[in-house]
């Protein structure tokens, strides 16, 4: 109750400091507490469609099949031609096709996109679990295995931000309502 | 078991059970008519002119049930989650639509749908981490967070995926729909928050992440933020249930359900969308020309009858009330019609109140079965005017790999035996 109290004369006085100052900007009801660069730097895992966010390090194609084998195979398949998890490679030209076929290398836009899944979600069973190296190394194999990379490349950040995924320029924006219905009533 | 725990009781409980275990379990799946007349397997001792046997000993004493279960002649009522799933972990679970009445979807039956399984995270350890383009980065207590002014609204959450546009379709409205619930949802306005750390001019959307273990994101535009969005921790006047993101969850009313980020840890504000995979590679919408729609975020203007609906069963001619329900992610509903004549004339529906924006609304028609072969259908109206669609309509334009945001009018079969099935797959 006293905690109640302390936070509504809390709410009260910055009400009152917005009310005597009339600054927009600095409304708030002071609650919550500064985070550190440290929290955020802990935290802050996201990866810009540029590779903005993208860590220090490396990884080799040939790395990434040793990786994939021993941690993704088992519900992507070997080739990455999926099972339980997601099939990751071919599907190029399928997309206008009546049966398209949505992998990294016929639908991602992005290749650092696969950087930042990976290293958020991936393994399923133990997520976040992999090294940067191993996350680069991964992703260069996937995008290897999709014809994407040559078997013998590196990838780090500079170098997968800079590759051109085939379907990237294939998305638009929302165009709904698209649909149209006359909303007969009778005689119909 | 609901009664497992009334074993500690001795007040003529074992013959009240010993009752409860021999009754036949009344389905619900059954139209009302055959649900009353379904005189239990002990006979007809309990029916008029007998007393019946649980008017004769004293029920279950006070504190049998510290949290409330429904009857156990309700256990078919539960959520309809496929047993044909290639794994569980991503995967969804399907409000039982057409057991329920009004607009409110209980929590246990809440539909579910999440990417990495369901965390177990104690809100005394759970942060919410608030940084990116705003003047102080910020971390939040879950008591913080409910210092914050509160407020309560009513809104409906669906699947974006629900359901796909190919056949087969689903036999019953669970099945067809059943990824789609409402709820009242309390909280604290998202803009409140933000306001808290103070938005720098470039910020233009809030990439959410949860704390699951596939740390789930979706980028929201800055619109939306400011607008309805609420950072809540309630749902139905109690603390979320682990499956709908305790302790703290976003709600985007009207947006696709994924982008309501369960577990909610960390916005990150920016000044484009972090095209996370699932806004680039999964929750896209692909056109038939090989385009693909992205940041398709409104789940547009939907009905759907749920009595009666498939495999259901009308047991007698005459009356029976057509109701269902309606929604619309821009708006109220404003009107339904429905037709009982396979499409060829429609009729407008009453719709109950309150109708309210963004949320479910509730129809019914009064009709009168004559015991010949019917097609029934609701079509909803917003009240910006749209109105849903017919699944042709939708695949004219859209194609059928386009997976997302089907809100096409579901038609009924009624056969002459009173057989409810899906019309659409026919």
């Amino acid at each position: 109750m006293l905690q109640m109290i302390k936070a509504h004369a809390i709410a009260l006085a910055a009400v009152s400091m917005v009310a005597a100052t009339g600054a927009e900007a600095q409304a708030g009801y002071g609650i919550g507490r500064a985070a550190t660069p440290a929290e955020i730097a802990g935290w802050s895992i996201d990866i810009g469609r540029d590779g903005h966010g993208l860590p220090a390090g490396s990884g080799s194609v040939s790395h990434g099949r040793e990786v994939f084998e021993n941690q993704c195979a088992a519900c992507h398949g070997d080739k990455g031609q999926g099972g339980i998890g997601d099939r990751l490679v071919g599907g190029q030209g399928t997309l206008a096709s009546s049966k398209p076929v949505k992998t990294v290398g016929s639908y991602w836009p992005y290749a650092p996109t696969l950087f930042d899944y990976i290293r958020r979600a991936m393994p399923q069973n133990a997520p976040g679990s992999l090294s940067n190296e191993d996350v680069y190394a991964v992703s260069a194999y996937i995008l290897n295995l999709n014809g994407l990379l040559p078997a013998d490349a590196v990838v780090d950040a500079r170098t997968l931000a800079a590759i051109k995924m085939p379907n990237r320029k294939r998305f638009v924006g929302d165009t709904r309502p698209d649909v149209e219905n006359p909303a007969c009533e009778s005689d119909c | 078991m609901p009664y497992s725990r009334s074993g500690k009781n001795n007040f003529g409980q074992t013959s009240r059970r010993a009752f409860l275990r021999k009754a036949a379990v009344i389905g619900s799946a059954a139209l009302a008519g055959s649900a009353v007349r379904g005189a239990s397997a002990s006979g007809t001792n309990n029916l008029p002119p007998n007393v019946p046997e649980w008017m004769k000993v004293p029920g279950d004493p006070m504190g049998s049930q510290p949290y409330g279960t429904p009857s156990p002649f309700e256990k078919n009522v539960v959520k309809n989650i496929s047993k044909n799933l290639p794994q569980y972990l991503s995967a969804s679970g399907r409000t039982p639509l057409q057991d329920l009445d009004g607009i409110i979807t209980p929590n246990g039956l809440f539909y579910e749908r999440h990417h990495a399984g369901v965390p177990a995270i104690d809100p005394a350890q759970h942060r919410l981490m608030l940084h990116g383009l705003v003047e102080r980065p910020m971390i939040f207590t879950m008591e913080d967070i409910r210092r914050f002014p509160s407020i309560s609204r009513i809104h409906f959450l669906e699947c974006s995926a629900n359901p796909g546009y190919k056949k087969p379709y689903g036999k019953t409205a669970s099945d067809l729909v059943g990824l789609l619930s409402c709820a009242e949802w309390t909280g604290v306005s998202m803009k409140l928050v933000l306001q808290e750390a103070g938005l720098r001019p470039e910020a233009k959307w809030v990439i959410a992440e949860g704390a699951d273990a596939a740390a789930l994101s979706r980028s929201i535009p800055i619109e939306k933020c400011l607008d309805d969005a609420m950072i809540a921790y309630s749902q139905n006047g109690e603390r979320l249930r682990p499956q709908q993101g305790y302790p703290l969850r976003l709600i985007l009313p009207g947006f696709e359900g994924n982008m309501n980020i369960k577990w909610l840890r960390r916005l990150h504000v920016a000044a484009e969308p972090a095209y996370s995979r699932e806004e680039t590679s999964k929750y896209t919408d692909l056109m038939p020309d090989g385009t693909a729609r992205e940041f398709t975020f409104v789940m547009e203007a939907k009905s759907i009858i749920l009595r009666p609906s498939g495999n259901q069963r009308l047991t007698e001619t005459g009356y029976h009330e057509i109701t269902g329900i309606a929604w619309s992610g821009r708006a109220k509903i404003r009107r339904v019609d429905v037709s009982v004549d396979d499409g060829r004339n429609w009729q407008e529906a009453e719709l109950q109140e309150p109708i309210l924006t963004k949320a479910l609304t509730r129809f019914r028609l009064p009709w009168h079965w004559d015991g010949r072969p019917a097609i029934i259908q609701s079509r909803a109206t917003d009240e910006t005017g749209y109105v849903q669609p017919t699944l042709a309509e939708l695949v004219a334009v859209r194609g059928e790999n386009s997976f997302y945001h089907n809100n096409a009018i579901w038609p009924w079969r009624i056969a002459a035996d009173g057989e409810v099935s899906n019309a659409a797959n026919d």
